[in-house]
């Protein structure tokens, strides 16, 4: 598996993605420069968290204008599996791969602490390895992860089952104190109606070692190993 | 010709700041401040002598790049 860690000026998570892939994975991954204009045969994008171009105007608004992303669209297009991590999610929403907003967090605070997300849908290609329900503690580190969209949308993502992780209790229950930021419906992350697209806060690539405090987050990576072997992914460059 | 862009949240969008800001006013004892709403605003310099032209292109930028439309609306002043 060769995975495309995304570069933009600000981003501050390429790196934790880069360890994760490839020291703790063991597989291969290049850091694409967000100027580069090829994913150079990449299997899996990442665009991972920071604050790309300063977050100016409204975090992730720039980053959609940066040459990459084009390539970036393409791939997703082609049904090629992107995961976008945090601020890669803001990115998300901004170039219109999946729909809605961030707002600033309900209590305006900048939140960096353990958090447990559900996992809803497993019939994606980064929940592929995980149990329907399971509960994951991943670090969250966000000031604007406050999910947004408006109610016809959400009934839209309820129905079409793109509501992939919600923050729950330890337990594994939707609870108003268990959603730290205020987001709609606790949507922690959601997919694209194709469900190759996958945005989510919460940075599973800083869970990837117990010593980091969690290794939960190992799972979205071995999940999108495991579809790319048993052959379920379609598109991505290698197909195309 | 100068525009000015007014964003403002969509009034479906809670607006966690400005809260914040009428809680201040209120602990500093602005108890008829009912609410507050904070925005963005953007003066742009465009070179054009024709209101309507710049009323026109303002309102292209600003819902292409100034405003995100799923929380946001916006007004164009020109001058």
């Amino acid at each position: 598996m060769k995975i495309a860690v995304i570069v933009f000026p600000g981003s501050n998570c390429d790196h934790d993605a880069y360890h994760a892939a490839t020291d703790v994975l063991g597989e291969s991954a290049d850091l694409v420069w967000h100027k580069d204009a090829d994913l150079k045969g990449a299997d899996v994008v990442v665009l991972p968290g920071g604050f790309a171009h300063g977050d100016y105007l409204r975090t992730g608004a720039m980053a959609r204008f940066s040459p990459i992303m084009r390539e970036v669209q393409a791939f997703a297009s082609r049904g090629g599996p992107v995961l976008g991590i945090c601020n890669g999610f803001q990115v998300m929403l901004e170039a219109g791969l999946l729909p809605g907003a961030m707002l600033r967090n309900r209590d305006l605070k900048f939140l960096c602490e353990h958090v447990h997300i559900r996992v809803e849908q497993i019939d994606t290609p980064f929940t592929a390895a995980c149990r329907r329900g399971q509960v994951l503690t991943i670090p969250i580190a966000h000031g604007e992860g406050n999910y947004f969209a408006e109610p016809d949308v959400i009934a839209r993502l309820e129905k079409n089952r793109q509501i992939v992780f919600r923050y729950t209790t330890a337990g594994g229950e939707v609870t108003e104190a268990a959603n730290p930021n205020g987001s709609a419906a606790s949507i922690a992350g959601i997919c694209n109606e194709a469900r190759n697209v996958v945005g989510l806060m919460p940075h599973p690539e800083r869970a990837c070692e117990s010593i980091l405090g969690s290794a939960d987050g190992l799972v979205i990576f071995q999940s999108v190993m495991q579809s790319l072997k048993s052959g379920a992914l379609v598109g991505g460059t290698r197909q195309a | 010709m100068r525009a000015r862009v007014f964003v403002t949240l969509k009034p479906s969008v809670f607006d966690p700041q400005g809260r914040t800001i009428a809680d201040a006013l209120h602990s500093l004892g602005y108890s008829s401040v009912e609410d507050v709403r904070q925005g963005k605003y953007f003066e742009l310099d465009l070179a054009t002598t024709e209101a309507a032209q710049a009323r026109a292109l303002a309102s292209e930028v600003a819902d292409k790049l100034l405003a995100n439309p799923v929380i946001e609306s916006y007004r164009v002043e020109v001058e």
